[in-house]
């Protein structure tokens, strides 16, 4: 098949950027959507020009490293997909596919398609773990937990911290993925002793990040490869404001 | 001679006395002494969480945007234990001879007992950090069987056990991030190790943001950069997982254990056309209910469902009935590229075979089965657009983990004081084969509960040293050495990609060095590899600069392959044997079996790096069996 890219190109953070076209002959149905960029890039490479840089690395949908606007749509057209996943026989035979960076404040493009999501990791820093030293641990079925809490509690704890979330909110709240840690430790009796001063201090974190405030759109959840519920969203404002008013 | 500083006594006493006569550094000295993690997997991210909760000095470094993307991130089926909660005979001696066994008699014996004694204590610090592995509805935990063994001490959290793990690890490391007791480097690649008066002190590395090149000092550096299975460039390894770091190490002067012994894991997806750039794994925790069959007869054109039970060739039920689809995972393969190449493979490219669930849907119902594998059969149908409830799977043997590695002792040392390699980058536990879910246990034992213990005992001497000044001259001098190699390729400005390289040479070693081996083919793959790197410094092309630059790090990474892969293939030439993944097909039984020769090759092959096109030299560290008597592996 024959596609025609709009691809985002920016030499670095400070230069503007712009969408430059590209005609690609000879895409195999079968190819994923990153080995058809694969294929963009040696076309760039045999003309001498710099290949597309992209985020991408398990291609399997597991580790969240890739992740690019498809037409406007985080990740791509089909639902709980990552873009590593996604394959070309989903598009039309010359169709023309607009591929963007996930774009936010919190996320700066650091080259075309690469950008910086350093800022989970310190969301994650300012709480987002259960405080127990190697060595610690108890005898594992010492802490029973029921099948559903744990299934529930896994729901949440199946984030890859993609940022589509991000990405596809107006507001670029990290309000889905925030509240899926916030969930995944509250629902553990491990992790509840701490929830109290983790939610504060992650959602504070989350703001000093510069991420935007959730409006209730759901739009993070219909974007979301692992199927991440806006439920956790209610949970961690819940947690949030029980945690405000129990505070020393 | 090398020296794997096994302790004397026996077999259940030796990691307990070690730990009781290990020296150790107290608390206050503790914040005196820099230690460098280089890889931050679920090896890397749990030395550096451990470490910097004691009190050392911690820098972390990871080539991924963030550890949480690490590789160990994608292993999917599940980590052993010897808790024995199902009371079906289970034992920390048991897992041993069942690992030593799965490895083909190529492994420690005290090392693969420490790997099952701190089984169990994995499971508890994991559960701990928040980890939720499957539990029965009275709220205890659950398990599964694995290949090779029969018990059922598999822990699994659905199909993302790696990855649930690892969140464990990385939020681990991240509270010592937060609280200032490791200083994070992500997006980071080791360039080079700086060994001063013989000791490993520092490393060098590259911003791969800004392309700056760094000196980082430290006491003693620990690489967990896990395996090197990319190099046969289709694997199911991520895009960016390397050898690098082992490799510049390995030139440095830190012996390479049995680098050819590479697992190939049977179920994966077949390739499906030349633009492929990996392959994607598929859990063996499959076979506990899918079924493996080709059929009977060559060429068939019908489709799977059509083709009637007796037209069918279970072949690993019926070659070994004991343990049938749970065979190991080199028997397996060899077993699926035995028919394969015997014209029975299915598939356009006749080059896969069928794991089938009809049985097991039947017997079970759907749902039962959705539940098990549900992520994984959405998962095949994101990539084939084949719904596998309907009709049977294709799958594939492919490029998987790296059983050899940086050669260590007892105590995760390599050759080079100071300088440890843990997880995946050493050589240690797995013998010749590595059995499923000992990955991420291997892993995370190395990280939590060896090298804590290890390590200290050489640091306690390193307490008077003082701060590791990078101004010394062999930090200069590897700088330099970096700088040449980055000059280098840019210069040379051919016009091939390093990714035709790499296919090329990925090529080569799975014809000649991968799931049969022979003496012919090896010795023409030298030549072959020698040929290709020389066509790589003439005919490269990389292009733009030093700051972000895909094809740059590329062209380092493969320039290091072609040199690890002529190592790989004079390994495999030298052993005159066939064990565990090391088929050679010299050595042989009638029916196909591997032939192990323990005259001969009871030893560890360690190579000693001697220059660029260079025979390098075997050293060999014999292994002695106490406690087992090494037999014929059979699963018959």
């Amino acid at each position: 098949m024959r596609i025609r890219l709009k691809v985002w190109r920016q030499e670095s953070g400070d230069d503007a950027g712009k969408m430059v076209s590209y005609l690609l002959e000879n895409v195999n149905p079968d190819m994923s959507f990153l080995e058809m960029l694969d294929t963009l890039n040696e076309q760039l490479l045999q003309e001498g020009s710099r290949p597309v840089e992209f985020d991408h690395d398990c291609r399997e949908g597991i580790c969240g490293q890739c992740g690019v606007m498809i037409n406007g749509r985080a990740h791509g057209p089909l639902l709980h997909t990552t873009t590593c996943q996604l394959h070309m026989r989903v598009f039309k035979d010359n169709e023309e596919i607009f591929i963007e960076p996930f774009r936010a404040i919190a996320f700066p493009v650091k080259c075309d398609l690469k950008i910086d999501r350093t800022a989970f990791d310190r969301v994650i820093q300012s709480g987002g773990f259960i405080a127990v030293n190697t060595g610690q641990a108890p005898e594992a079925n010492s802490i029973p937990i029921g099948s559903p809490e744990i299934e529930a509690a896994f729901d949440a704890a199946a984030c890859i911290g993609c940022g589509a979330c991000v990405a596809v909110c107006k507001n670029s709240s990290a309000a889905l993925f925030t509240s899926a840690k916030i969930s995944h430790l509250a629902l553990l009796p491990q992790g509840a002793i701490e929830a109290q001063d983790r939610v504060i201090r992650m959602v504070d974190q989350m703001d000093k990040e510069g991420f935007g405030h959730c409006s209730n759109t759901e739009a993070c959840e219909a974007e979301c490869p692992q199927e991440i519920s806006v439920l956790h969203i209610a949970r961690m404002n819940w947690e949030y404001n029980k945690a405000q008013v129990l505070k020393k | 001679m090398l020296d794997a500083k096994i302790p004397d006594g026996p077999l259940e006493e030796k990691w307990n006395h070690y730990k009781a006569h290990a020296k150790l550094v107290n608390p206050a000295n503790r914040k005196k002494l820099d230690v460098i993690v280089v890889g931050a997997g679920l090896a890397g991210s749990s030395i550096a969480a451990s470490l910097g909760e004691m009190g050392y000095r911690v820098k972390s470094f990871c080539f991924q945007d963030t550890p949480r993307r690490a590789h160990s991130v994608a292993a999917q089926g599940g980590v052993n234990a010897c808790k024995n909660y199902k009371n079906d005979g289970d034992s920390v001696y048991r897992m041993f001879y069942d690992t030593i066994k799965g490895g083909d008699f190529r492994a420690r014996e005290g090392n693969v007992y420490r790997l099952a004694e701190c089984s169990a204590n994995l499971i508890d610090q994991a559960v701990a950090q928040g980890v939720p592995f499957g539990r029965e509805y009275g709220g205890y935990l659950n398990n599964r069987s694995f290949g090779g063994v029969q018990v059922s001490r598999t822990f699994y959290a659905r199909g993302q056990t790696g990855q649930q793990l690892l969140l464990g690890a990385y939020q681990a490391l991240m509270r010592q991030v937060g609280a200032g007791a490791v200083q994070l480097f992500a997006r980071h690649e080791m360039l080079d190790l700086v060994v001063v008066d013989g000791k490993a002190r520092g490393i060098i590395v590259r911003n791969m943001d800004t392309g700056e090149i760094e000196r980082h000092g430290a006491h003693a550096v620990v690489l967990a950069t896990g395996g090197f299975g990319k190099i046969y460039y289709l694997s199911t390894l991520a895009m960016g997982c390397n050898g690098s770091a082992i490799w510049r190490a390995h030139k440095r002067g830190a012996y390479m254990a049995s680098p050819s012994w590479t697992q190939i894991h049977p179920t994966s997806l077949p390739q499906s056309g030349e633009y492929q750039s990996k392959l994607t794994l598929m859990s063996e925790s499959l076979r506990n209910d899918g079924r493996i069959w080709v059929p009977k007869h060559k060429g068939e054109q019908r489709l799977p469902n059509q083709v009637p039970e007796e037209e069918r060739d279970y072949y690993l039920e019926r070659r070994y009935p004991a343990f049938g689809n749970l065979s190991p995972r080199d028997i397996a393969s060899r077993a699926a590229k035995e028919r394969i190449d015997a014209g029975y493979g299915v598939g356009p490219l006749k080059n896969g075979v069928y794991l089938d669930f009809s049985k097991a849907i039947k017997d079970q119902g759907e749902d039962k089965i959705r539940k098990k594998y549900g992520n994984l059969f959405r998962m095949y149908e994101k990539m084939t657009g084949v719904n596998a409830y309907q009709e049977p799977m294709r799958i594939s043997p492919s490029a998987h983990f790296s059983m050899g590695g940086l050669w260590v002792d007892y105590e995760l040392m390599t050759t080079i004081p100071g300088l440890f390699a843990l997880g995946e980058a050493n050589f240690a536990d797995h013998g010749a084969n590595r059995l499923g879910a000992n990955s991420l246990l291997q892993a995370s034992i190395d990280g939590y509960f060896i090298a804590p213990y290890t390590m200290a005992n050489y640091l306690a001497d390193e307490i008077k040293t003082g701060p590791i000044d990078i101004r010394h001259a062999a930090f200069a001098a590897a700088e330099e050495t970096v700088q040449t190699q980055l000059r280098h390729l840019l210069a040379i400005q051919g016009n091939l990609g390093a990714d035709y390289f790499h296919k090329t040479l990925g090529k080569i070693l799975y014809d000649k060095c991968g799931l049969t081996r022979s003496r012919e083919g090896l010795e023409a793959a030298i030549k072959e590899i020698t040929a290709l790197r020389e066509q790589f410094y003439q005919h490269l092309y990389v292009p733009g600069g030093y700051a972000i630059n895909s094809e740059l790090e590329k062209a380092g990474r493969v320039a290091d392959y072609l040199e690890l892969g002529e190592l790989m293939c004079y390994d495999a030439l030298t052993r005159n044997e066939s064990c565990g993944a090391h088929f050679r097909v010299e050595y042989q039984t009638p029916d196909g079996e591997a032939m192990r020769n323990d005259q001969d090759f009871s030893f560890i092959s360690a190579w000693e790096w001697a220059g660029v096109n260079k025979t390098p030299q075997l050293h060999k560290e014999p292994l002695h069996f106490e406690f087992v008597t090494p037999t014929v592996r059979s699963y018959k």
